[in-house]
């Protein structure tokens, strides 16, 4: 395998690998907790603290685990992580326990955390299954909060941003306008768009993403026509 | 102390059965086990194989699952201590061999059957439609018929949910729609049938 920077394995993680758009992985915690940005920030939190922990075990263990039931191994390294933010989020975060409910405990079974530990971790030292674990766990966020922020703009007309803050010594999500250093941005940011209430349903889900695509896939084939252009062809 | 429900069903089992199969349908509504979703929904022979196979190990796990949480787990088991915490890890692995013994059993016994659903049972394994349904009949306190009832519901729904979209994309393949085959298409199949559910339902109250 060629030599990577540790920024080259993050980007790839992001664009190259998208796991959501590109790989088409994990689809089932996208869809269910996108229904508002706050939601889908709290669910990226989750995934990334499995991702990172998975990743960083698996390399460790990488000369230990016996191939042949390497994906059992996985799936227990993979479930201590899980079980643990599943502890801290039902300790320190009830309302985002209860509204992310049983999407936590699936993350077990997340295709994206078990294929980047067959695909990366198993065969990479422990820096490089790092920096993949940030890219792909940036790349599924990124993914989770735009189809979050789409959804909740057609849906409700407004967004609202969140972000993990203590207050008062009570840790929360709490609007970006509360936290100092933030307070010019509005809250909620209003759209004057008619509220489009299938968007926050589950077809909306399924609308949204399928539109996503659609745009990505147009936008890909659009690029490659040019560079068929710039090398000659006649289209 | 988690107050152990008994083994005879105590609910309606009617609306447990309805909202499974359609109301909370495990893939359209409640987003579990899309990967096998648009992973094999090309053609209906395949997701006829998925859809017998899941519906058969969502029931077996349900009917492993239940005592073992109740009679072992929980703190007024046997063991008198709360092990509640180790049910996801539990669940898995039940769920893991349980797929693995049924592959073993199925092979040796009925090599046509295994042909036709063997291929797919390795797959149920990390689907998160089986160890959803294990979790919401932990979470919703069900009784041990009602689980069972619920587990079968929610592979009914499964299934006909498989059926109808691999209907409406060979459909899609077959006029050749390019830019709707793949995954666009199947998420475009999937949106019209969940609004037709999802308006179904809000309409007619159960």
């Amino acid at each position: 395998m060629a030599k990577k920077s540790f920024v080259g394995e993050i980007i790839r993680g992001i664009i190259k690998d998208n796991p959501v758009f590109v790989l088409v992985l994990g689809l089932c915690p996208v869809l269910a907790v996108s229904t508002s940005f706050a939601n889908a920030l709290g669910m990226a939190m989750a995934f990334t603290f499995v991702m990172l922990g998975s990743n960083i075990f698996v390399s460790l263990l990488r000369k230990q685990i016996p191939p042949g039931v390497r994906i059992p191994i996985f799936i227990l390294i993979i479930c201590t992580f899980v079980t643990m933010i599943d502890m801290m989020l039902e300790a320190f975060l009830p309302p985002m326990y209860e509204a992310l409910g049983i999407f936590v405990p699936l993350i077990v079974v997340n295709c994206i955390v078990i294929g980047r530990a067959e695909a990366f971790a198993n065969r990479n030292p422990v820096l490089p299954s790092i920096a993949d674990g940030i890219g792909i766990s940036i790349g599924f966020a990124a993914a989770l909060m735009l189809l979050g922020s789409i959804r909740e703009i057609l849906g409700t007309g407004a967004l609202k941003l969140m972000m993990l803050w203590s207050k008062d010594g009570e840790l929360g999500f709490y609007p970006l306008s509360d936290i100092p250093g933030f307070s010019f941005v509005p809250n909620p940011i209003e759209f004057s768009i008619e509220p489009a209430t299938v968007m926050v349903t589950p077809p909306g889900a399924f609308l949204t993403i399928a539109a996503l695509m659609l745009l990505f896939k147009i936008m890909g084939d659009r690029k490659r026509m040019k560079q068929l252009k710039k090398e000659g062809y006649e289209i | 102390m988690i107050e152990t429900p008994g083994l005879m069903p105590t609910e309606d089992l009617f609306p447990i059965f309805v909202n499974a199969m359609f109301t909370k349908n495990f893939l359209l509504i409640m987003f579990l086990g899309l990967c096998s979703y648009v992973g094999l929904t090309t053609n209906s022979d395949t997701s006829k194989g998925m859809s017998m196979a899941v519906t058969f190990v969502m029931t077996m796990s349900a009917i492993l699952t239940w005592p073992i949480y109740y009679y072992l787990l929980s703190d007024a088991s046997i063991l008198k201590t709360d092990l509640t915490f180790l049910r996801t890890i539990c669940f898995i692995l039940i769920i893991a061999s349980f797929v693995q013994l049924v592959e073993f059993i199925i092979r040796k016994f009925s090599p046509p059957l295994y042909k036709s659903l063997g291929i797919y049972l390795p797959l149920i394994a990390t689907n998160c439609a089986v160890l959803g349904v294990v979790l919401l009949n932990i979470q919703e306190g069900y009784t041990y018929g009602a689980s069972i009832i619920y587990a079968f519901a929610a592979g009914l729904g499964y299934s006909w949910v498989m059926l109808a979209t691999a209907a409406v994309r060979e459909k899609l393949i077959m006029r050749n729609v390019d830019l709707f085959s793949g995954f666009i298409g199947a998420f475009f199949a999937a949106t019209m049938v969940a609004l037709i559910v999802v308006s179904y339902f809000s309409v007619v109250k159960l």
